[in-house]
């Protein structure tokens, strides 16, 4: 398990990288905390001639807030994510999620960036930025360019970054005092993979829900936006008429993978399940 | 006879003390020396291509653009290995009629199972080795995978050697079955599937192979629990004269019976050191630990258990059919498991009428065999399954039902009607204290509480016996060349202090620390006074290491008589030299003191000092041994068996399918103590496997013979946050066949924590219907028992 051999640079600036990742003929791969990309390298999945290390670059990192807009550099740590007061007051629901994003060694070093950019259907923080409704900012040598995060995610580990593109930030919409939201997921162990995981970020009017965004993890190629159980409880007062309703249209919305020993049925079934209880704990902004 | 407790406040008293660990400072500091470790002048590093299928005929191997890249030194095959070493077959003459394909370190011929290595590359580092690995073509015809162990039983062999796929199989029947079950107003019947797990070693499997040419040596520093039996492995089929062949086995990061078994490819790396002359190195890494380390369990058992309207049990018939791979280990063969299971069914419970059926087939996967608590989880499993399930039909308590049933403390010794000879037990001692322990009757009442509010508690419990401290009865009688004996050399240094070198061995389990106990206890030294020297074959006595639980009852025995011996001799001396009779004597916080006053006389470092460098003052004739060389086999019980009870609290939830681990208890038998706090240790740790397996671990194959989760990202190894609290109550019953008094303690909390579990979440589950019988009992299979998917 060991790698083979790849030159290794380290640039100052996102420009420098961009160019580094140009020069390289398309045989390079951009390094962040490396909670992915080493494993696969030592597997011998990927082996790009040169690893191109932008943990270090000062811009890429760092929360602010921009008018009603969370930003979060590309590099900003899963453990910076989890211990933000800025992200726990305008982007909750990211809170939430971050305890369960495997465990304190890999959220020391793994990035936002790099977990959004790896597209992982079983990672907590994709799948948060699409209930988020975020908003992926990416660097290329063409300029920048923003995609909405809907249209972000393409297909298993596929996304509408295009070689030698960069994610520079994401920005989130930041909560309001009609927000509601919730987190969880079922995993077999504590940090690991859940078997199903998903976010709820609603806005209230008085009672009645006025938009609402869910989205799962596990529960397909892609972090799974569950349209179908969304419109069903957009614009209506939570019942358990409504809940299950909703619940039932997750079986549209979703497409779990499965196998002998975790169903179809079996994802499908924990996803009703816990969307039922999601809904029953949506909480406010502390 | 045993030797009195010793009471805690005499100095030196070690035996009965938590004392810490003196290799855990320097473990946890880091300077520990594995293999992976060792760097040896012009060492070379292995690499192995393996095979894709499960199954299949090797066409063609094309090694010459691997052969061909800078920095590969050789690449083998088969046949190059075949030339320079003699094939292994897996068999003991006392299992009849057993049968098992030779083994060569590469095949020539055939892959049998997915992931068995077929090239060996070796290069002037690992990843230049695997990227040669990757340059060589292997063209293999794939055949039909024999993955399914029942199918097994009926389909072609797929050995070439073989008529058929069983390795082996045995009949036992103490008579009077047939009527029993006839007679019986309750008869309970269950079929159970164990899935197969495996041992996930922190370290991995490490050799460093350094043959040497010019003397015909070989050195093998390998990370192993049983050096000598390695010794004697190399020796004999590389044909090197067994005193040129060391084994050194340095600091183990665990091996749970893992590390003791002939792997291809060490077997291969020795090889490779032999035909280049330089030394070798391998180190698995976690995907090839998957894929070659033993596995162990794979068992599909139904049982039959006859029981009166009383509760009492009268008979029991089993059937297992275990699957082992396509050959039998080497050399301790995979029917172990298989023959301790039929032979362990039903031990705690006093009834005669048992009858047994066991199959051992062959199959297309990775080798299983030994692996913690051989066996005996199985066993009582299905006893215990067996029992709850009567107790509910006949609407008894799980206390009750087993007082009823139990072997009575005072009816020893016994035999079992599968041939084991107990010497004494204590269950009705452990099941009481365990009731109490558990504070069970407030649980039933908690546990009613809480359904009413919808929250699902079940308690479970298993009682167990445990095989320990095994005589020649075990591997020596069927043929195989594996120790029952342990040897030691206990000496003064010239400043008086202690030395010993053991023949048992330390894997992470405290094997020195117990050893140095005994020997400062029974010589009257200071524990810091005493180094342990293990695990080379050199330098210690040659003996049977550490495994199935007899590193303390036995290694100890060896350490405690060879302690007396050399006691002896120092009073001896220190007697010449103080013009006293010896008798008089004794020694005392490292001084000579007199035995009635315990007035100091002389020390220990100058008895040392005027035996070593002035022996001219002794008297004429006067020779002092300051080193005793002593080995010691046990000869009375042919197994010191051990018993206990074990108790679980889980929580399931029903919609999700999840289980939380609340509680587990434990009481344990294992004789006498010699440092409760690693005998805690190794109870938590083994319950922690027996969790393991009933709730996380299993290797999965598909169709094809494929691992389909063979890293640790998808094998779910039990963590700590999953972990419950285990509380821990002793009692002991020391073994007479020995001053000692010490049985083996390692296995027991694996072999009943998988048992509880289950009787616990089918207790939760009782009122809805559903039944567990397959380990683990993952969410899917609880949510399918419930009918919910
Ligand atoms: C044992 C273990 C358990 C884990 N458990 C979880 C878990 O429970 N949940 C979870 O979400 N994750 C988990 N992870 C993954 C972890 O969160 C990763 O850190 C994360 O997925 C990737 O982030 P990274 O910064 O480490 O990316 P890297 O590994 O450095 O890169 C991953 C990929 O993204 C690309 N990339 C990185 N940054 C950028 C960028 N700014 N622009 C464009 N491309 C980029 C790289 O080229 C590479 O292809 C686990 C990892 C491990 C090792």
């Amino acid at each position: 398990m060991k790698a083979r051999a790849f030159e290794y640079v380290r640039p100052q600036s996102v420009e420098e990288a961009l160019r580094a990742f140009g020069d390289a003929d398309g045989d390079a791969a951009y390094i962040a905390g490396g909670q992915s990309l080493v494993p696969a390298l030592a597997l011998r999945l990927q082996a790009p001639a040169l690893l191109i290390d932008i943990a270090r670059i000062e811009e890429l990192h760092g929360l602010a807030v921009v008018r009603d807009r969370l930003r979060i550099g590309a590099t900003t740590r899963h453990f910076e994510i989890l211990n933000s007061e800025l992200v726990a007051e305008h982007a909750p629901l990211l809170s939430k999620a971050a305890p369960f994003v495997a465990h304190p060694a890999i959220r020391n070093k793994g990035t936002f960036g790099g977990s959004l950019a790896l597209a992982d259907p079983a990672s907590e923080f994709p799948t948060m930025a699409l209930a988020l409704d975020a908003e992926v900012e990416i660097a290329s040598f063409a300029g920048d360019r923003r995609v909405a995060i809907a249209d972000f995610f393409l297909g298993l580990y596929e996304t509408a970054l295009q070689s030698g593109e960069m994610i520079r930030a994401v920005h989130i919409p930041v909560a309001t005092a009609k927000t509601r939201y919730a987190f969880d997921e079922l995993a077999r162990r504590r940090g690991d993979y859940a078997l199903v995981g998903a976010g709820v970020n609603a806005e209230y009017d008085g009672d009645r829900i006025e938009r609402i965004g869910i989205a799962f993890l596990s529960a397909g190629p892609t972090p799974m936006r569950a349209r179908r159980a969304e419109a069903i409880l957009t614009g209506s007062r939570l019942t358990l008429e409504i809940i299950r309703e909703a619940q039932e249209a997750l079986d549209v919305d979703l497409d779990p993978p499965g196998d002998e020993h975790t169903p179809v049925e079996m994802r499908l079934h924990l996803a009703r399940v816990l969307l039922g209880r999601l809904l029953g704990r949506l909480e406010a902004r502390p | 006879m045993n030797v009195s407790a010793g009471s805690l406040d005499r100095p030196n008293s070690y035996i009965g003390r938590s004392v810490s660990r003196p290799n855990a400072k320097r473990l946890l500091e880091g300077k520990g020396r594995y293999v992976t470790d060792l760097v040896l002048p012009r060492m070379l590093y292995a690499a192995f291509v393996r095979s894709p299928y499960a199954h299949g005929r090797i066409l063609s191997i094309d090694t010459d653009e691997a052969a061909a890249l800078a920095g590969v030194r050789a690449v083998f095959t088969g046949k190059d290995l075949a030339a320079i070493c003699t094939p292994w077959v897996g068999t003991l003459d006392h299992f009849k009629n057993m049968k098992s394909p030779p083994q060569l370190p590469l095949p020539t011929e055939k892959v049998t199972w997915s992931g068995q290595p077929v090239v060996l590359i070796v290069a002037d580092s690992r990843a230049i080795a695997e990227d040669a690995a990757e340059l060589v073509m292997i063209d293999i015809e794939e055949m039909p995978a024999l993955a399914d162990p029942v199918e097994a039983m009926s389909a072609g062999a797929i050995s070439e050697e073989l008529d058929d796929n069983l390795c082996f199989s045995m009949k036992l029947d103490a008579g009077g079955v047939d009527e029993a079950l006839e007679a019986a107003d309750l008869t309970v019947e269950q079929s159970f599937i164990f899935g197969r797990h495996t041992a996930v070693t922190l370290e991995p499997r490490a050799i460093v192979a350094d043959y040497d040419p010019s003397e015909n040596r070989l050195t093998a520093h390998h990370a192993t629990q049983t050096p000598y039996q390695f010794q004697d492995v190399y020796s004999r089929h590389f044909g090197i004269p067994e005193a040129n062949v060391r084994v050194i086995a340095p600091d183990i990061g665990g091996s749970f019976g893992m590390k003791l078994h002939v792997y291809h490819e060490e077997m291969a790396a020795v090889g490779a050191s032999i035909l280049l002359g330089r030394p070798v190195k391998y180190v698995a890494d976690r995907m090839e630990s998957f894929v070659s380390d033993i596995h162990a369990r794979d068992h599909r058992v139904t049982a039959r258990l006859a029981v009166g309207k009383d509760g009492r049990i009268t008979g029991m018939e089993v059937d297992d059919v275990t699957a082992i791979g396509p050959f039998s280990s080497y050399p301790r063969t995979s029917a172990v498991e298989g023959n301790q299971v039929v032979r362990l069914m039903g031990a705690p419970y006093d009834f005669s009428a048992y009858r047994a059926k066991l199959s051992v087939v062959f199959q297309n996967k990775v080798q299983a065999s030994q692996y913690r608590a051989v066996g005996h989880p199985i066993a009582c499993a299905v006893t215990e399954c067996m029992v709850d399930k009567a107790a509910r039909e006949l609407a008894l308590d799980p206390f009750d039902i087993r007082g009823r049933n139990l072997i009575p403390d005072d009816s020893y010794p016994r035999k079992s009607p599968t041939g084991y000879q107990f010497e004494k037990l204590s269950h009705e001692v452990c099941l009481s204290r365990l009731r109490s322990l558990m504070n069970y009757d407030s649980l039933r009442e908690e546990q009613a509480k809480l359904r009413e509010k919808g929250i699902l508690r079940g308690i479970g419990i298993a009682l167990f016996v445990e095989i320990t401290n095994p005589s020649p009865a075990f591997y020596g009688v069927g043929g195989a060349r594996i120790s029952a004996q342990d040897g030691a050399v206990v000496k003064l240094t010239p400043s008086g202090e202690v030395h010993c070198a053991i023949s048992v061995t330390e894997q992470g389990q405290g094997t020195e620390t117990v050893i140095g106990q005994i020997v400062a206890d029974q010589l009257g030294v200071d524990r810091a006074k005493v180094r342990i020297m293990t695990g080379d074959t050199d330098m210690t006595p040659h003996g049977g290491a550490t495994w199935a639980c007899r590193g303390a009852g036995i290694g100890g025995e060896t350490a405690l008589q060879a302690a007396r011996r050399l006691k002896a001799n120092l009073l001896s001396i220190a007697g010449f030299i103080l013009q006293a009779q010896p008798g008089e004597l004794d020694i005392r916080e490292d001084w000579i003191i007199e035995a009635t006053t315990g007035q100091q006389r002389i020390s220990l470092a100058e008895v040392a000092r005027i035996a070593f460098f002035r022996s001219d003052t002794l008297p004429p004739g006067t020779q002092a041994q300051l080193s005793v060389a002593h080995h010691y086999a046990p000869q009375g019980y042919p197994f010191a068996f051990t018993n206990g009870a074990q108790g679980s609290l889980v929580e399931v939830d029903v919609e999700t399918g999840f289980v939380k681990i609340l509680r587990h208890w434990v009481v344990e038998d294992c004789g006498r103590i010699i440092n409760p706090l690693l005998v805690d240790e190794q109870i938590r740790g083994g319950v922690v496997q027996g969790l393991g397996a009933a709730f996380f671990e299993e290797c999965l194959y598909n169709a094809e013979g494929q691992l389909t989760n063979g890293s640790l990202t998808d094998y779910l190894v039990p963590m700590a946050c999953e972990m419950p609290d285990i509380e821990i109550s002793h009692v002991e019953t020391p073994t007479r066949d020995t001053e000692l008094g010490a049985k083996g303690v390692g296995e027991a909390g694996t072999a009943a924590a998988s048992a509880a579990a289950m009787n616990a979440v089918n207790d939760a589950l009782a009122g809805h219907g559903a039944v567990l019988s397959q380990i683990p009992m993952t969410p899917t299979r609880i949510l399918k028992a419930l009918g919910k998917i």
